[in-house]
C-alpha cells in the first residue's frame, strides 16, 4: 500500500498530529483545566456536582496500607470495576463480572482471589499503571451492564461511544468495541473496532480495525451495516455538556450506555486521537472550521447540538 | 492571524537575524574562519607546587620557561593567595617568586600556561660552559676512566662517543662498568652519564621539560641530556636525548621549561616540596588560535566569547553548545517525521555518550547492558516494588553490571568495552526502567518501536553533531544558537502532517476522489 500525499490529507480535511497539538488543544485547552480529566476521580466527583451521569462509585483506596478498605468496599457486591484514577489506554481496569464466594470472576472466564485483587490495587497505588509512573489511587466502580442490543459487536467488554467535542459543539462521533486482540478493551491501538457514527442519526458510517476497513466484528462476525445507537439525543447532549464542566475547548468524551440508567460517562479526554477520523472516512478540519465560523457566545446544549446536526448532516 | 503567531514570528525572526549577524560580524570585521581549516593542538599546562613550611617566612621561587623550539606561550596565569608574588628576571631567565612571613598549613600554588606549537624548529644555539673535571672517589674515578677509554678507542668524534655511550646505557645487560655506576647514583642514569661526559672532557648540560600527554594530572619534570658536539657549520651544535630511555633527538610532545641553568624550584623555609604538572590539549582552528595570542590586539567581542574562559572550561563547553544541536534534531525528527522515542531528550544523552566511546562500541555496550538491566528488571517486577525502589535497585543493578563488563573485557584484552563508563548511570537506568514498563503495558513490539526511535534520533545526533563543520560553528559561533532557538520556535508552530501520517491514513487514499 502506498502513501498518502499531503495534498490528499489536505484535500480530506485530515487533521494532523501537530495541527491537533498546535492549534486545538494549546489555543482551546487550558493547563489548569486538565487536572480534572486527567483523573478519573476528579472527573467523576465533578460530574456528580454538575448532574451528570456517570458509573456509581463505591470508593476509593488511596494508600497501601488502607488494603482492609478494599474488602469493605467490595463487601458481598457481585460484580465491580476496580481501575487506576490516573490511568490511560485501558492500562490496570479490572473487570468483574461474577463472584463465587470468594472467587471473582472475569469477562473471559477467569477466577481471582481476594489476594490477587490486592495485589492488583497495590500495583495500581505504586503507579504502576500511570502516566509517567506517579503515585496513584484505586477507584471501585459500578459495573456498567451494556445494553443487549451491543452484545453482537462486542467482545468481552463494554463498547464505548467517543464524542469530540469542539467548543461545546459535537463534531464527530465513533463507536468503540474491543475484540478479542483488544483483550476486553475498547482502545483503537490495541485492536479494537472503531465504528464511525452518524452525528444526526447515531447509524454506521463505516469500520476500522487498525486503521483499516473491515465490514464484519472480526469475532462475533457480526456485520455493522445497520448498526444504530439507541438513545442517540441522549448521548449527544450527555457529551456536550461536558464542555460547561471541565471548560476544555477540545474534547473527547467516553460515553457508555448502560441498559439501565442509560448513557453515562465514562471518561474525558483532553488530547483525543485522530483515528476516528478514519473510522468516520472524513477529517475534523472542515467540520472544526465551521464550528469557529458560529457566532460566538454563550449558548445552550439543545441550541448547540441543533446547529451541529444542521451542519453535519451527511448525504 | 493571532497576535501571539505575529509576536512569536517578530521574536523568532529577531532571533535569527541576531545570531547570524553576529556570526557575519565575526567572520568579516573579526577574520573568524566559517569553515574549518587547519587546527592546532593548544595545551593548558598547569603547574602545581606543593610544600610544607617550616617555622619562619616562607619563599618559593619557580623557574618560568622560556619557550623554544617553535613552543608559543599563549597565556599566563598564577594563583598566589596570601602571598607576595614578583615575577624577577635574571639575565634572561625568568623566575616567580612567592613570599611570605609565616605559614602553618601544607600550601599549593599554581601556575598556568597555555602553549601550542607553531612549528617544529630546532634548539637556538647556545655556548656550552666550560667543562671541570670532577673529583671522583679511587675506585669510581678507575671504574670511569676505563669506561671513558674503550669507547674513546671505538668512536671517531664526540658524536659517536655518545651514541656508543647510550647504547652502553640502555643495553639489557649493561657491562660491569655502567652497573657499578648506576648503583653508585640510585639507579640513575642521568647523573652517572654526567660525570662520565665530564671525565671525557665533554660539555654536557640538563634539558628539563614536560611530556605533553593529554589528560595526565601528577606528571613531573623529566630531564633531558644535551651534549655540545662542537663549533659547526651551523654554529654550535648539540645532541639531545633522554639518558632514560636513549631516544636521540627532542620528541614532539616534549615542552622544553628549561634549558641549562639551574634549579627549577626552589623552596626557602620549607619542606617536602613538590613539582607537579596537569595538563588537557585542545584543538582549536589554526586562524582562532592565531586571536587569543597577546599580540593580537583583543576585540570587544572576543573578550565576551567562549575563548575569554580557560581551555579547560572551553572543553567542557565543547559538549554543552552540541546539546542544543541535539535538541533541534529531536523536535526535527518528532514533528516532521513522527518517531517515537522513549523520553524526548534522553536520545541526547546517549549520542553525548556516544562521542566518548565512538559509535560502534557504544551501540553494543549500550545494548548489552540495556537488554541484560531488563532482563534483570523484569524480575524485579515480580517483587512488587515501590517505584522509587526499584529505579535504586536498578542504579545499583546497572552500576554492577557497568563494573561487571569493565573487568571482564579488560580481562579479555577489549579496551574499547571500558568505556562502557561514559554513559551516564542515571539514565541507563532511566532507560531500563522506562523499558521494562512499557513492556508490560504495551507489550514488546512498544519497546522496539520507541527503543529503536531512541536509537536511530541518537545516531542521527550523534553523525551530525561529529560533522566536523558543525562543531567548528558551535564552538566558534556560539552565537548561531540564538538563530537555532528562532528556528526551534518557528518549527514549534509547524501544523503539517508528520510522515509517519502519511502511512497511518494511507488506506484513506481511497476516499480520495
Ligand atoms: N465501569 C465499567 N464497567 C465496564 N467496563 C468498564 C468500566 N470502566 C471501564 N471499562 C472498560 O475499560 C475501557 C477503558 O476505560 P476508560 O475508563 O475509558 O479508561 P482509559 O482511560 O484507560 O481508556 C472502557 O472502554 C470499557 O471497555
Ligand atoms: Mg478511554
Amino acid at each position: 500500500m502506498p502513501l498518502i500525499w499531503p495534498s490528499e490529507l489536505r484535500q480530506l480535511g485530515i487533521v494532523g498530529m501537530n495541527r491537533r497539538n498546535v492549534e486545538y488543544i494549546a489555543r482551546n485547552n487550558e493547563r489548569r483545566c486538565y487536572p480534572m480529566v486527567d483523573n478519573k476521580l476528579k472527573t467523576k466527583l465533578a460530574a456528580t456536582e454538575w448532574g451528570i451521569d456517570v458509573p456509581e462509585l463505591y470508593g476509593e483506596v488511596r494508600y497501601q496500607y488502607q488494603a482492609r478498605r478494599l474488602e469493605n468496599l467490595i463487601a458481598d457486591r457481585e460484580t465491580f470495576v476496580i481501575k487506576p484514577a490516573q490511568g490511560c489506554g485501558g492500562k490496570g481496569i479490572l473487570v468483574i463480572v461474577g463472584r463465587r464466594g470468594n472467587r471473582f470472576i472475569k469477562p473471559n472466564g477467569c477466577e481471582l482471589s481476594l489476594r490477587e485483587l490486592k495485589g492488583h490495587v497495590s500495583n495500581i497505588l505504586s503507579g504502576l499503571f500511570s502516566l509517567g509512573g506517579r503515585l496513584d489511587v484505586a477507584m471501585v466502580e459500578e459495573l456498567v451492564n451494556f445494553d443487549d442490543r451491543f452484545a453482537n459487536y462486542s467482545y468481552e467488554g463494554v463498547p464505548d461511544v467517543r464524542v469530540v467535542v469542539y467548543k461545546g459543539y459535537p463534531v464527530m462521533a465513533m463507536l468503540r468495541c474491543s475484540t478479542r486482540e483488544s483483550d476486553g478493551k475498547a482502545n483503537l491501538h490495541q485492536g479494537a473496532v472503531g465504528i464511525g457514527i452518524d452525528i444526526v442519526s447515531g447509524t454506521s458510517i463505516c469500520a476500522v480495525q487498525h486503521n483499516r476497513n473491515v465490514d464484519r466484528h472480526p469475532d462475533t462476525g457480526h456485520s455493522f451495516e445497520n448498526l444504530k445507537i439507541p438513545q442517540w439525543p441522549k448521548i449527544l447532549k450527555l457529551a456536550a455538556g461536558c464542555q460547561e464542566m471541565t471548560g476544555l475547548g477540545y474534547l473527547g468524551a467516553d460515553v457508555v450506555l448502560d441498559a439501565d440508567r442509560g448513557p453515562l460517562i465514562l471518561e474525558i479526554n483532553a488530547r483525543p486521537g485522530l483515528a476516528i477520523q478514519i473510522a468516520n472516512r472524513i477529517g475534523l478540519r472542515k467540520r472544526l472550521a465551521e464550528i469557529d465560523q458560529l457566532k460566538a457566545g454563550p449558548r445552550d446544549v439543545d441550541s448547540r447540538i441543533a446547529d451541529s446536526c444542521r451542519l453535519f448532516v451527511s448525504r | 492571524m493571532h497576535s501571539s503567531r505575529i509576536q512569536l514570528i517578530v521574536v523568532a525572526g529577531l532571533l535569527i537575524a541576531v545570531g547570524v549577524g553576529l556570526t557575519l560580524y565575526k567572520a568579516v570585521e573579526l577574520g573568524f574562519p566559517l569553515w574549518p581549516g587547519e587546527d592546532r593542538q593548544v595545551w593548558t599546562l598547569e603547574s602545581k607546587i606543593t610544600f610544607t613550611p617550616g617555622d619562619g617566612p616562607v619563599e618559593v621561587s619557580l623557574a618560568l620557561p622560556h619557550p623554544m623550539a617553535g613552543w608559543k606561550l599563549l597565556d599566563e596565569n598564577f594563583a598566589s593567595a596570601g602571598f607576595g608574588f614578583a615575577v624577577q628576571g635574571q639575565d634572561g631567565e625568568r623566575r616567580a617568586v612567592w613570599s611570605r612571613r609565616s605559614m602553618d598549613e601544607k600550601t599549593t600554588l599554581y601556575y598556568k600556561i597555555q602553549l601550542y606549537r607553531e612549528q617544529s624548529q630546532p634548539l637556538p644555539a647556545m655556548a656550552p660552559k666550560v667543562v671541570q673535571p670532577p673529583s671522583l672517589p679511587a675506585r669510581r674515578q678507575q671504574v670511569v676512566d676505563r669506561l671513558v677509554a674503550s669507547l674513546t678507542e671505538k668512536s671517531v668524534d664526540d658524536a659517536s662517543f655518545t651514541r656508543l655511550l647510550i647504547a652502553e646505557f640502555v643495553r639489557s645487560q649493561p657491562s660491569q662498568e655502567v652497573t657499578f655506576l648506576l648503583s653508585e647514583h640510585d639507579r640513575k642514569a642521568l647523573p652517572a652519564m654526567e660525570e662520565v661526559f665530564a671525565v671525557a672532557g665533554i660539555a654536557s648540560q640538563r634539558i628539563k621539560g614536560v611530556y605533553l600527554e593529554n589528560g595526565r594530572r601528577r606528571q613531573q619534570v623529566s630531564d633531558l641530556l644535551e651534549v655540545y658536539l662542537g663549533d659547526k657549520k651551523q654554529g654550535d651544535e648539540w645532541l639531545l636525548f633522554d639518558p632514560e630511555t636513549g631516544e636521540i633527538g627532542l620528541a614532539e610532545n616534549f615542552f622544553i621549561w628549561q634549558r641549562g641553568g639551574g634549579s627549577t624550584l626552589d623552596v626557602i623555609g620549607g619542606n617536602r616540596s613538590r613539582l607537579e604538572f596537569a595538563m588537557v590539549s585542545n584543538s582549536l582552528p589554526a586562524k582562532t588560535v592565531l586571536l587569543m595570542e597577546p599580540e593580537v590586539a583583543s576585540a570587544p567581542l572576543l573578550d565576551f566569547s567562549i575563548y575569554a574562559l580557560p581551555v579547560e572550561q572551553q572543553g567542557v563547553f565543547k559538549n554543552i553548545l552540541l546539546v542544543p544541536i541535539g535538541a533541534f534534531l529531536v523536535v526535527l525528527l518528532r514533528v516532521f517525521v513522527g518517531l517515537r522515542t522513549a523520553g524526548t531528550f534522553m536520545p541526547i544523552l546517549i549520542a553525548l555518550a556516544f562521542i566518548q566511546t565512538t559509535l560502534v562500541t557504544g551501540l553494543w555496550v549500550f545494548l548489552v547492558v540495556v537488554s541484560i538491566g531488563l532482563w534483570i528488571r523484569s524480575y524485579l517486577s515480580h517483587l512488587n516494588l515501590l517505584l522509587v525502589a526499584r529505579v535504586s535497585a536498578v542504579v545499583v543493578v546497572v552500576v554492577l553490571l557497568m563494573a561487571a563488563f569493565s573487568i571482564v573485557s579488560y580481562k579479555l584484552g577489549i579496551d574499547q568495552a571500558l568505556t562502557v563508563t561514559f554513559f551516564p548511570t542515571i539514565i541507563l537506568s532511566w532507560t531500563i526502567e522506562r523499558m521494562s514498563v512499557l513492556w508490560e503495558e504495551e507489550g514488546g513490539k512498544e519497546v522496539f518501536i520507541q527503543g529503536s526511535g531512541s536509537l536511530v534520533v541518537a545516531v542521527a545526533t550523534y553523525l551530525l553533531v561529529s560533522n566536523h563543520l558543525i562543531e567548528h560553528l558551535t564552538f566558534n559561533f556560539p552565537e548561531l544558537m540564538l538563530s537555532l532557538l528562532g528556528v526551534i520556535l518557528v518549527l514549534g508552530q509547524y501544523s503539517g502532517y508528520r510522515l509517519s501520517e502519511l502511512y497511518r491514513f494511507r488506506y484513506l487514499k481511497e476516499q480520495v476522489k
